[in-house]
């Protein structure tokens, strides 16, 4: 199984990442886990200071920047 | 061009008479608006080319190399430049002191950046003209450069919550490689995702700026906010601290209380002030460090505003550059 982290404190742009993260999955039926990292601490370990920031097991993809649901299905692929 | 379409919509679709004082109120308010967001999303997309190169990342791996003076003078410059929404102070907070940068040094970035940025600068350029536009610039990183000197030079490494120190990243995350058809589509998100933020506040502040035009007693403002007055700066920034706006909400206000009297230097610190110094601000900052590094930051940033405010008020009194 796949695992998307999505890291962001909760606002407006982590929401929208978060959403466009499961529908890429989704439509892509991909058997995806989305999980979502709220704690600052948490943000800083993985090395994200921007955020929203997107990872695909573990992998830190995207940061500071909301993707398309297109361009997370790149990614996935 | 803009002209022709606010007379459109003023005279022709409102049916206002271009001759009456109302008439003439909404054109300005309707060009204003209008300018203002078209200038402002030109803007916002060429900084946001630029800023697609300077990440937070990036930035606390150069500014973990660099000493003090030098650092707060470079972490003020990528204050300036680097994408930063308060959504991200703690992330960024934490961040920069793993990565070994000073915390006086920190506090030049974070102080710099909300009271200078495009959008500031855009706003000032427009409605204030280049010389005034350029003194807020060199004055907002002054007051950031200088904040953090005296910040760190305090030794007030202790007033960091603990668990800030124990953060142990597993290295910077590896730099994205944006093609340009990636940064150019970044800076389209950024225009879309800015201005629907703060087109609100351009109409609102724009709108009371308005008001203030039309109706503010001069001869009042002038008596207890110009020259006059020598308390006034001081006023300016206690007013200015507990009133939360951005910049976008700011500058127009603060624009027509100087054509109504205000003193420049009083003008520019109440604006410093309510864009640098907020509740929501501390409340953020707060998850990071203790409440008497939050005391001290409000005395200090609060000070240097009220230095720029009376600097610039002799400035001008010498110079006479508001007019």
């Amino acid at each position: 199984m796949m695992k998307i982290t999505v890291y962001g404190p909760g606002c407006k742009n982590c929401v929208s990442l978060a959403d466009h993260a499961k529908e890429a999955a989704e439509e892509l039926g991909l058997d995806a886990e989305v999980e979502k990292v709220e704690d600052p601490a948490e943000i800083a370990k993985a090395g994200i200071m921007s955020t929203p920031g997107l990872a695909i097991d573990g992998k830190v993809k995207v940061k500071g920047r909301v993707p398309s649901t297109d361009e997370i299905k790149e990614l996935l692929k | 061009m803009i002209e022709s379409l606010a007379d459109l919509v003023v005279y022709n679709w409102m049916g206002l008479d271009a001759a009456t004082r109302l008439g003439e109120s909404v054109h300005f308010f309707v060009y204003d608006v209008t300018k203002i967001l078209v200038l402002l999303s030109i803007m916002i997309f060429f900084i946001s080319l630029i800023r697609s190169f300077f990440s937070p990342e990036k930035t606390s791996q150069v500014l973990s190399h660099k000493n003090k003076y030098v650092g707060n003078f470079v972490a003020s410059v990528m204050g300036v430049v680097s994408p930063f929404c308060s959504c991200s102070t703690v992330p960024i907070f934490i961040g920069f002191v793993e990565a070994g940068v000073p915390l006086g040094v920190t506090f030049s970035f974070l102080i710099t950046s909300p009271i200078v940025n495009e959008i500031a600068l855009v706003m000032l350029y427009s409605l204030f003209g280049w010389k005034i536009g350029t003194l807020y610039l060199v004055s907002g990183m002054a007051v950031g450069i200088i904040g953090g000197i005296v910040i760190g030079a305090l030794g007030l490494e202790d007033e960091v919550e603990e668990y800030v120190y124990q953060v142990e990243s597993d290295g910077p995350s590896e730099e994205e490689k944006m093609t340009w058809e990636e940064r150019i589509n970044y800076a389209k998100a950024e225009v879309k995702d800015i201005v629907s933020r703060i087109w609100k506040y351009v109409i609102i502040g724009i709108g009371i700026g308005a008001i203030i035009h039309g109706y503010a007693p001069a001869e009042l403002l002038a008596k207890y906010a110009g020259q006059g007055n020598p308390w006034a700066v001081l006023m300016g920034v206690g007013f200015g601290i507990p009133l939360y706006s951005n910049a976008a909400g700011t500058i127009p206000i603060a624009e027509a209380l100087l054509n109504k009297g205000v003193a420049l230097g009083t003008t520019l610190s109440f604006m410093m002030a309510t864009v640098a110094l907020s509740l929501p601000q501390m409340v953020i900052l707060r998850k990071v460090i203790k409440p008497k590094l939050i005391a001290i930051f409000i005395a200090v940033v609060g000070s240097a505003i009220v230095g720029v405010g009376y600097m610039f008020n002799f400035v001008d009194v010498a110079f006479n550059i508001a007019m």
